[in-house]
């Protein structure tokens, strides 16, 4: 247990001082995931709408795929990342591998399943309820998929924050296509990997409180700016 | 005023960090290296001396080899001579610079139990261990020091199997914690070993016989492969790495009041 409560006080002590290296890996994992949450959603939240409300032949394949890929392991997501982007691959001559695009690229692909499973979920639910009303009131197609996106902000909002979930805490994949190079690629989570493996586990505790803490207070903050559990918007 | 001021610094070093990138280079390195603490030391004076950032990528022998082979490095930093010649008779590399050594022990439980550390000889270690049949973690990752290892156990005449000999397929630090959460023996780098921070009940049992010499070699990659690769920088950074600089650094650094690394590159 001694370790627990060392790495308690040693989070704290990193975070009093205002450690500059902390500070720095805090904030490249906080932009790799904001940034890759937010393409992710882009891609993720119209696809599972639009899977929702509209009905063709392959549909059932298209979601179980989909629910499919939620459990894309990292590491393999992450070697496959790094065959494309290496020198020796496909897309090497743009010279991403081990830069924090390859690191949100790799994000990304982890996780848009994830969004896209979660949105089409709570969009389903929503469009059973709306869909006499919707239809009687005769909406166009692009009316009816606007009005699921407003009304289901909220629902839409777990699904994002979901994935940004997945990515802070993912740790396969960008270790493998970011490197974890010191002052360039290190993020929470491969410090975390590292100091484990140099047997200090009271500084890979409290890079993992910091790290959890951090995850909690963007749920936190991102709740509070879109209202939820406020009033009459519950 | 300095609370501000390192608030602002941290966040321009993390802002700015990834944006400038003028005179970086990148150089796959094994992980003895990084987790010795000896790449803390030398990175800053080599970005003083020669404005080269030098970006680590930490990984084993085998992985250094092969992000060098795929030009994803500029050069290379690593442990197991065959797999090097191995590595320049195909083309990936310039030339092999010989720059400094340090030795593998035996780290085992503390009472003991196969009296390793009465062997006479590092094979004689191994067949302590293996007729004791005493648990006995392996890197199993293709790494330098498994390579070593695995040329050890074949001197000794031995081909470990069975229950007693792990596998674990990783780092140093995560199989030196397996160890220790298994109170089994394992073969590390002295240093890896000296960092190490959760011994629990390990101690180190055998050290000193000279097969354990364990020699590190630069390599730059070969421009004529890959023609993005930074070889004037490379080329600096071996400059700056046989120089007496460097040779005074590698010497100094003690970990605990002892020697890790001894400098043996050769002027040409």
């Amino acid at each position: 247990m001694s370790d627990f409560f060392g790495g308690i006080a040693q989070a704290a002590r990193l975070i009093l001082t205002l450690d500059p290296d902390l500070a720095e890996i805090t904030l490249l994992s906080l932009r790799v995931s904001l940034m890759a949450t937010l393409i992710a959603s882009l891609i993720g939240l119209p696809l599972g709408a639009w899977l929702a409300i509209n009905r063709f032949p392959a549909r059932r394949t298209v979601i179980a795929l989909l629910n499919g890929l939620m459990g894309l392991p990292p590491v393999v997501v992450g070697l496959f990342v790094y065959v494309l982007l290496s020198r020796s691959g496909p897309l090497g001559v743009l010279g991403l591998l081990f830069t924090p695009t390859a690191m949100v690229i790799a994000q990304v692909i982890i996780i848009t399943p994830i969004i896209a499973s979660i949105a089409h979920q709570a969009i389903r639910e929503l469009w059973a309820d709306y869909h006499d009303l919707l239809i009687s009131l005769g909406a166009t197609r692009r009316q009816r998929l606007i009005t699921l996106i407003v009304d289901g902000q909220r629902p839409m909002l777990t699904a994002s924050l979901a994935g940004f979930g997945r990515g802070i805490g993912e740790v396969g994949a960008i270790m493998i296509v970011g490197g974890n190079i010191d002052h360039a690629t290190r993020v929470l989570t491969t410090a975390i990997s590292l100091e484990t493996g140099k047997g200090d586990f009271e500084m890979a505790l409290a890079l993992g409180l910091i790290l959890i803490t951090l995850a909690i207070s963007v749920n936190l903050v991102l709740h509070t700016l879109n209202r939820t559990e406020r009033g009459s918007r519950w | 005023m300095n609370l501000l001021k390192s608030i602002v610094m941290g966040a321009a070093t993390a802002l700015f960090a990834v944006a400038a990138h003028a005179e970086d280079m990148k150089m796959s390195v094994t992980t003895s290296f990084a987790n010795s603490g000896l790449a803390d030391v030398l990175l800053p004076e080599i970005k003083a001396d020669t404005g080269i950032n030098v970006q680590l990528l930490i990984v084993g022998t085998g992985q250094a080899l092969k992000l060098g082979a795929a030009g994803d490095v500029d050069a290379v930093l690593v442990h197991s001579r065959p797999a090097e010649e191995k590595w320049l008779t195909a083309g990936n590399g310039t030339h092999r610079r010989e720059i400094m050594y340090n030795d593998f022990i035996f780290v085992g439980p503390s009472d003991d139990p196969a009296k390793a550390g009465a062997a006479e000889k590092a094979t004689g270690a191994l067949q302590a261990i293996e007729a004791a049949k005493a648990p006995f973690v392996s890197r199993g990752d293709d790494s330098g020091t498994h390579k070593m290892e695995k040329r050890l156990w074949t001197a000794a005449g031995i081909a470990p199997e069975g229950d007693w000999y792990r596998a674990v397929g990783q780092g140093m630090g995560a199989a030196l914690n397996t160890a220790s959460g298994m109170n089994a023996y394992i073969m590390s780098d002295r240093a890896s070993w000296l960092k190490f921070a959760n011994k629990g009940d390990l101690k180190l049992v055998f050290e000193g016989d000279p097969i354990l010499f364990n020699q590190y070699a630069y390599m730059p990659v070969n421009p004529e492969k890959h023609p993005h690769v930074k070889h004037d920088l490379a080329e600096k950074l071996e400059a700056w790495l046989v120089s007496d600089k460097a040779k005074a650094l590698i010497n100094g650094y003690t970990l605990n009041g002892e020697t890790l690394f001894t400098f043996n590159a050769k002027t040409e």
